[in-house]
């Protein structure tokens, strides 16, 4: 099911106009932020399809700019947000692209800063509702309805069981999970959508294992339903 | 969710014997783990920001972002109030209450997408006009807005509610049909009636394109939730009637899906087609954005 609950029907609250063009892409970078981790120094910004034509009209620059200050949807400094992000110092660029998207709604975002660069490609699915279909070259396919978490490491027998039974040790359950490597036992990456927030001595734990290079945690329930 | 479609929505609801509203309540609590006392409380602060919209684009109307639109809601409440309407009071308070939520959107005011923000205006018009009308208490509207919400999450799972997938059949035909819908419950109709009216309602938008000129949700999407509204009316009203929706409700929203898929890129929210590729509409995008900055910087603000 594309659309989960009655929520991603009924709302978000949010500043309009637009809730595919303006909500939405201020989820997708919010997410990107979130898995970027920091507040990144250059949003190089790439839209394609309809995000391409009409970006301006709709605030969807605002919009993503406002994502990446992880402001929520329905912040009124969002129209204010091209400038917020300027004066925290985040240089924010936005170009057109084309490319084979599926989805008419595609935006790759090319986050830099602080030694590390992440590229995110996320599409907007309509009323507010979001996929990430890549992080850094691997394929993925997750919401962030739920607190999602994302390990990056390297492939080997087993590796999978002992995130998950971590998770299920700390009492978290898992909603939907993905793997994605670049090669047999090479650079992995494993999105585990959760029902419950993770503890931050458990996402230590994880982050600890010999094998993970690095987690990333998209967590944007925490104002109520989101 | 127990029920994809709307026929197994109404045999859920039968089998229970509890109303539609009341299936969604009970539905989302099981799917989110929340209890449903927390589910309601999210549902009510919704429905108290509609309200919010409807006031402040009737008290305070400011010019869209671009400046193209702003005021309509106002004059047709002042029209209202100075000549007999061909509506009728009613149905006119809801056109005026649906204009005013979608010109607070496209001022970049807060509101809550129903099922999208270009279709913000609808279920916001019906809903409170009708609470007004009827004198309802808050907790009938709140348990209708879960009502509308199945419905949508029926549509949304089986075609879809966006402009950009599927045109504006998609997004203000999906709220005139979950206001239909939920308006029927909320008058007194059987669960299946409620699902007849959403059946005609779609009916009636199915091939409705998504042209908006400039990109902005604005012309012609905010007099259409004005439309809308007042269709939503309607449906209930046949609905509630016995009139049925022979082809059901289920088979409409797969027609849905055939046409928005069939829809050429320029009819669905890419400003490339439709109205906004009529020599009005270029000329208004020219003067929009031949300007430096314009569609960046100019503007009303409202809060």
């Amino acid at each position: 099911m594309r659309f989960k609950d009655v929520f991603s029907i009924i709302g978000p609250s949010m500043v309009g106009p637009s809730s595919s063009h303006t909500a939405g892409a201020l989820r997708i970078g919010r997410a990107a932020r979130r898995i970027f981790g920091q507040r990144p120094e250059i949003a190089e910004i790439m839209l394609y399809g309809s995000f391409a034509e009409t970006y301006i009209g709709h605030g969807s620059d605002l919009a993503f700019a406002a994502g990446l200050l992880d402001f929520e949807a329905d912040d009124m400094r969002i129209r204010d947000s091209l400038l917020l992000a300027e004066e925290t110092g985040m240089h924010i660029s936005f170009t057109k692209g084309k490319g084979p998207f599926s989805h008419p709604n595609t935006v790759r975002l090319k986050l830099s800063g602080g030694g590390r660069e992440d590229v995110i490609v996320g599409s907007s699915i309509g009323g507010g509702n979001i996929v990430v279909t890549d992080v850094n070259g691997f394929e993925v396919n997750f919401t962030v309805r739920t607190p999602t978490l994302l390990v990056f490491h390297r492939d080997r027998p087993g590796i999978v069981a002992e995130i998950t039974g971590l998770l299920g040790g700390g009492g978290i359950n898992i909603g939907f999970m993905e793997v994605d490597r670049k090669s047999r036992l090479g650079d992995a990456l494993t999105v585990i959508e959760t029902d419950e927030s993770l503890s931050e001595s458990l996402m230590e734990t994880i982050r600890g294992m010999q094998e993970v290079t690095r987690i990333g945690i998209v967590d944007l329930t925490a104002k109520g339903v989101v | 969710m127990k029920f994809k479609t709307l026929s197994e929505l109404a045999a859920c609801c039968q089998e229970e014997e509890k109303t539609i509203g009341r299936i969604m309540l009970s539905e989302q609590a099981i799917e989110t783990g929340q209890d449903e006392e927390q589910v309601y409380r999210q549902m009510a602060e919704y429905y108290e920001i509609m309200k919010e919209a409807v006031r402040r684009g009737l008290d305070e109307p400011v010019p869209s972002r671009s400046g193209l639109t702003g005021g309509d809601a106002r004059r047709v409440r002042q029209y209202m109030e100075g000549s007999e309407t061909s509506l009728g009071r009613e149905a006119c308070m809801a056109l005026a209450y649906a204009l005013s939520v979608s010109e607070v959107n496209a001022s970049m005011g807060r509101i809550v997408a129903t099922p999208t923000a270009g279709s913000c205006g609808i279920i916001p018009g019906v809903f409170v006009s009708l609470q007004e009308r009827f004198g309802w208490d808050d907790n009938k509207l709140v348990m209708g807005l879960f009502a509308s919400g199945a419905i949508g999450y029926v549509i949304a799972n089986n075609s879809f509610i966006s402009g950009a997938e599927g045109g504006c059949q998609a997004e203000v035909g999906s709220a005139i049909g979950m206001a239909a819908g939920a308006l029927t419950e909320m008058r007194g109709g059987t669960p299946v009636q409620a699902v007849h009216a959403v059946g005609l309602a779609l009916k009636n938008s199915l091939g409705l394109i998504c042209d908006p000129v400039g990109g902005l949700v604005e012309i012609p999407c905010i007099v259409r939730n004005g439309f809308g509204a007042v269709t939503a009316l309607a449906a209930a009203d046949m609905a509630l009637a016995g009139v049925r929706s022979v082809i059901p409700s289920d088979e409409v929203i797969q027609v849905m899906l055939e046409v928005g898929g069939a829809m050429p890129d320029k009819h669905r929210e890419t400003g490339m087609g439709g109205l906004a590729q009529t020599p009005t509409g270029k000329r208004i995008i020219r003067d929009l954005y031949g300007k430096k900055n314009t569609g960046n910087n100019k503007g009303g603000s409202p809060q």
